[in-house]
């Protein structure tokens, strides 16, 4: 069992706040979701979580009662912890989807070392376990939109790391490939291997899959908790500046926008 | 395991045919020339200086000494300065992400130029091993100054944006060296031959002098292979797989700098290598730097070689500058590369 604990945790880029005093806790097949609207610093606290930006406040990562101050960690260490799939991976042009997911190995190798055994064993299994085993051989560059996300997750899944961030994962996928990573992010962490925080656009969605929802107004938060809890009429028309209809489906809460003329 | 490497057959063949070719360059660099030599001699001659080995050649006093003294050691001096060019480019290459990067384009040969101009002028040629030292801090002032450039100036950091920062770096790098020269010009002779690039005929001193930096450069560039494949996701999430971005990439850049800087305080400004021969080898094997890099050792080495002895047979008797005939295959192949880097193939 591991868990992330962000605690009043603030980014400045270039003199304007971005992330305001934000605390958070995930553990093992937890799923939490980052949403608000465009500029509400989702994608930066999630890049502050990976150490991809400066922060102030803490970090730590609980394992079996250890406790590690995240933001201490050499580059290496804290991949060993904490895996980050950009909202866009870059695809390097003529890399073969099987040298791709092994560069998640990267954080177990010393610097200037060569995978083992081992390396391409996990590379193997992941690939199996992500059904991209038919695209071993292909270039990563000519995957479609939804075998890249799934190529980037494996990757991610390579690394072993128990925390993964997602950065809008579903974005640039059409509704068949939006399922298809969800359900498979989804798996990964009821079967307990992982712990997710995600950003996300999609209201409907974001309420459907992860367990906890976190919305983010100017970097701050806004309200915090289950789906129900969270995507209500009054808070999203309130942060997002939006007319919107909520409506209670026993599959889950469905947000729909209001046309001002009916 | 073959189910790891399964695709890899091309890769066999290169690496023999490399073999193959570099051999083949090594006998053909010193069997022609103003006095050709049978190759059978050549070989033999070698044979006979490895220690603990006694050959009876018979090979003539005058044909042995122009083996060993004249042609042996101008070849190797142009293997181990193609190999180093090559496996610089292909290393900046992969550091930068950008399919342009070269030595001669990035500035660091013109800067390379000017650090052993001042030492030559300063040191007036006493101590040798200064040379590539001052070689090696120009480079580096030079990388520096192009990366800074590149970066901040021109926005967007698109692969041309570099090239563009490291010919502006090269032009006033050059224009001081220019400079230097002209208030030196009983030194003239000595520095001017950089500018076009040329491998001299001075015995074995040139290849002892550089040999050191060369094999050390090449050896530690070679351990970062498989950190340049991680580098081609982009900085930050190679930051994120646990690859210490900045310190990975200052031990890769002054490696190559320094290696770089090594051949140019011999040969002076030889272009191009570093373009042409990664990006030859990235058609066949793809663009894996755990493939490029060793390859680029062995055929960058050999591709010099030739191109040596293009330039000494071409014209003969005249000589034409090294820099010169790899200029002239390397700028149309240039071109090509900025094509299609331009619509996305390579970048």
């Amino acid at each position: 069992m591991t868990s992330l604990t962000v605690s009043n945790l603030h980014v400045s880029l270039s003199g304007r706040k971005i992330v305001r005093d934000i605390s958070l806790e995930v553990s093992t097949g937890q799923w939490l979701c980052i949403i608000g609207p465009n500029g509400a610093g989702k994608s930066t606290l999630l890049r502050a979580i990976a150490g991809l930006v400066e922060s102030q406040g803490d970090i730590h990562i609980k394992h079996d009662d250890v406790d590690t101050n995240a933001k201490r960690l050499k580059e290496r260490d804290r991949a060993c912890w904490i895996a980050y799939v950009a909202q866009d991976p870059v695809m390097p042009a003529g890399m073969r989807v099987y040298d791709y997911v092994m560069l998640g190995r990267t954080a177990h190798l010393r610097l200037l070392a060569s995978e083992t055994d081992r390396d391409h064993d996990i590379t193997q299994m992941v690939l199996g376990e992500l059904d991209l085993v038919g695209l071993a051989k292909r270039d990563v560059a000519t995957l479609s939109g939804g075998e890249r996300q799934r190529a980037a997750i494996a990757r991610a899944l390579a690394q072993a790391s128990p925390m993964v961030l997602l950065d809008e994962p579903t974005t640039a996928l059409d509704i068949g490939y939006q399922q298809e990573v969800l359900e498979l992010i989804d798996q990964l962490r009821r079967d307990q291997r992982i712990a997710v925080i995600s950003t996300m656009h999609d209201l409907t969605v974001s309420g459907l899959y992860p367990d906890r929802l976190m919305l983010l107004s100017q970097g701050a938060v806004v309200a915090h908790g289950s789906a129900q809890q969270v995507l209500t009429e009054e808070l999203i028309s309130h942060t997002y500046g939006a007319r919107v209809r909520i409506i209670n489906d026993k599959e889950g809460i469905i947000v729909v926008p209001e046309r001002s003329t009916p | 395991m073959a189910a790891h490497t399964g695709v890899r057959s091309p890769t066999r063949t290169m690496w023999l045919t490399g073999l193959l070719v570099l051999a083949f360059s090594l006998v053909l660099g010193v069997a022609i020339g103003a006095a050709n030599v049978a190759p059978s001699h050549v070989l033999l001659e070698i044979v006979s200086h490895i220690p603990g080995i006694r050959v009876n050649t018979q090979i003539p006093t005058s044909e042995s000494a122009i083996i060993w003294q004249l042609r042996l050691p101008r070849v190797v001096l142009a293997g181990l300065v193609g190999a180093m060019l090559a496996t610089s480019g292909c290393a900046y290459q992969g550091t930068f992400r950008n399919p342009l990067a070269d030595p001669y384009l990035l500035g660091v040969s013109a800067g390379a130029g000017l650090g052993a101009t001042l030492a030559i002028v300063i040191n007036s040629g006493h101590a040798h091993w200064v040379v590539p030292l001052a070689a090696f801090v120009g480079a580096m002032v030079a990388v520096l100054m192009t990366y800074s450039l590149g970066r901040s100036a021109l926005v967007g950091r698109s692969a041309t944006a570099l090239v563009l920062a490291g010919v502006a770096v090269a032009s006033m790098l050059t224009a001081v060296q220019t400079l230097v020269q002209q208030r030196n010009s009983d030194k003239i002779r000595e520095v001017y031959g950089w500018v076009l690039g040329r491998l001299s005929t001075s015995g074995w001193s040139d290849v002892t002098l550089i040999f050191p930096y060369v094999a050390f450069c090449l050896i530690v560039l070679l351990q970062y292979r498989r950190v340049l494949d991680v580098f081609s996701v982009g900085d930050e999430e190679a930051l994120t797989m646990g690859l210490p971005v900045k310190r990975a990439r200052a031990a890769i850049i002054i490696c190559a700098s320094l290696g770089t800087a090594a051949a140019v305080s011999v040969t002076g400004l030889i272009g191009f290598v570093g373009i042409i021969i990664p990006h030859t080898l990235r058609l066949v094997v793809g663009n894996s730097y755990r493939l490029l890099m060793p390859l680029s050792v062995m055929y960058g080495a050999a591709f010099v070689v030739l191109a040596d002895l293009a330039a000494r047979t071409a014209l003969a008797p005249q000589e034409i500058p090294i820099g010169v005939v790899t200029a002239l295959i390397g700028a149309p192949f240039f071109l090509f590369v900025l094509g299609s880097s331009r619509s996305g193939h390579l970048t």
